[in-house]
């Protein structure tokens, strides 16, 4: 029997909320890019991108759309007032150096320890590309995933040691996906909030031990 | 000295085979498109191309690419939805890849133009790009040694040079372009407009003057620029 969590946009705004006010913020490409549609001018939320920009603007529709400005994923995107421009060796500093607060990005696997993986399945033919993943994972101080926590195949992405090649060791803080949220701690993961599910039944598919914090 | 030469086939004049060429860009926003397309006219082959991605569609670094001249790719994002010629030359053996994550690129890049003989970076310890490379626990964290990347040559597309090769940048244009501007032993810039020394704002300079080799000023296609 399938288990209908939360969708998309409701998850997006699940992770919108849990910025806080007037953070340096990266989002990846994919799912993440989702986020910024929710949140409000008034967070005071700075959006950095990895091409060299902070306060980066929603993506640029018609007249507004400039090839000199995009984002991480190529899409023309806007200028916000107070943005800023340099080049990527700084933008990555900015990473590496630890100024940005949070970036959220997609995994295939999150391991109980926060070792994620998201670049590369190994596949014979699939073609490498890490980009800023490995840079973000390590170097933002927090570092949150969002993905279902099933693939399409029924297993689950929360595990105990990702089996595909890693992009970095314990970086991952938090885990958001369709059926809970988990906080990943020092040894061990605490679920901080369930959709449509309950613990025992969360449990039953993970082979990851889980502590109920739902009630804290 | 600077030389402001007419055409892109001008400014590329020179590049031999087996060059190792920094290409600037973030996709398409900062590719030098018609000094790479001069490149390719010119018949240089068996290059090693340094730029975050392998091209975008049939233009500029994926026409290159296209037509056999890359022996060897390094970047960090080569898969995109419209690099099929990297991808197909790839999955054929024909083309080369050394796959870094970017922060390490830019910054072997940045090294190579700072003097730096190498460097640590913790991005990447304990992954498969880690592999072959020295590695140092510093403060009870992992590290990877890693080392400057120099170009031959530099190919960078900037919004405007003054007459001494003074450069400005427009927007998430900039990009790879100031690094690797200092990074080549020959830096050739592509610039929307050439303006008298004196007409940039010295605040606002992004690359001085000195990193710079040959400008050409060249109209950008399907482009709209605004000041």
């Amino acid at each position: 029997m399938s288990i209908t969590g939360i969708d998309r946009d409701t998850l997006g705004k699940q992770v919108a909320s849990d910025i806080p006010q007037g953070a340096f913020v990266n989002l990846g490409i994919g799912l993440p890019t989702s986020v910024s549609n929710f949140l409000t001018p008034d967070s005071g939320v700075m959006l950095h991108t990895e091409n060299g920009m902070l306060g980066m603007g929603p993506e640029a529709r018609g007249e507004d759309v400039d090839p000199d400005l995009v984002n991480a994923g190529k899409v023309p995107v806007t200028e916000l007032p107070g943005s800023s421009y340099f080049h990527q060796a700084d933008s990555f500093a900015m990473m590496r150096g630890g100024h940005l607060d949070i970036c959220v990005l997609g995994a295939y696997q999150v391991s109980a320890d926060g070792d994620l993986a998201n670049w590369y399945t190994g596949r014979a033919d699939d073609i490498p590309a890490v980009g800023g993943a490995m840079d973000l994972a390590t170097g933002a101080k927090q570092t949150f995933v969002m993905m279902n926590l099933l693939s399409r195949d029924g297993t689950a992405k929360l595990v105990r040691e990702c089996a595909y090649p890693l992009t970095g060791l314990a970086c991952v803080t938090r885990v958001y996906t369709d059926l809970a949220v988990f906080l990943i701690e020092p040894q061990r993961v605490v679920v901080r909030d369930l959709f449509g599910i309950d613990f025992d039944r969360l449990a039953g598919l993970l082979d990851v031990p889980l502590n109920d914090g739902t009630n804290r | 000295m600077l030389s402001i030469v007419e055409t892109a086939a001008d400014a590329v004049a020179g590049i031999t085979d087996g060059a190792t060429i920094l290409v600037g860009g973030f996709g398409a926003a900062g590719q030098p498109v018609q000094l790479i397309e001069a490149l390719l006219d010119a018949g240089a082959r068996d290059l090693t191309i340094v730029s975050n991605n392998a091209g975008n569609g049939e233009t500029g670094l994926a026409a290159l690419i296209r037509d056999g001249r890359v022996r060897k790719m390094v970047c960090s994002f080569p898969r995109q939805s419209d690099s099929w010629h990297f991808d197909r030359k790839y999955r054929a053996g024909e083309i080369e890849l050394e796959l870094l994550p970017q922060g390490n690129l830019a910054e072997r890049i940045r090294a190579a133009g700072a003097g730096i003989g190498a460097f640590y970076s913790p991005t990447g310890f304990g992954t498969p790009l880690a592999d072959g490379k020295e590695t140092r626990e510093i403060d009870g964290k992992g590290y990877i040694l890693e080392y400057p990347l120099r170009g031959d040559v530099a190919l960078i597309a900037a919004h405007r040079a003054d007459q001494l090769g003074n450069l400005v940048y427009r927007k998430t244009a900039r990009n790879f372009g100031p690094i690797m501007a200092t990074a080549a032993t020959t830096t050739i810039a592509q610039v929307d407009e050439v303006v008298p020394v004196g007409a940039l704002d010295p605040e606002q300079v992004v690359t001085p003057c000195l990193y710079v080799d040959r400008v050409v000023a060249v109209a950008r296609t399907a482009s709209r620029v605004a000041s």
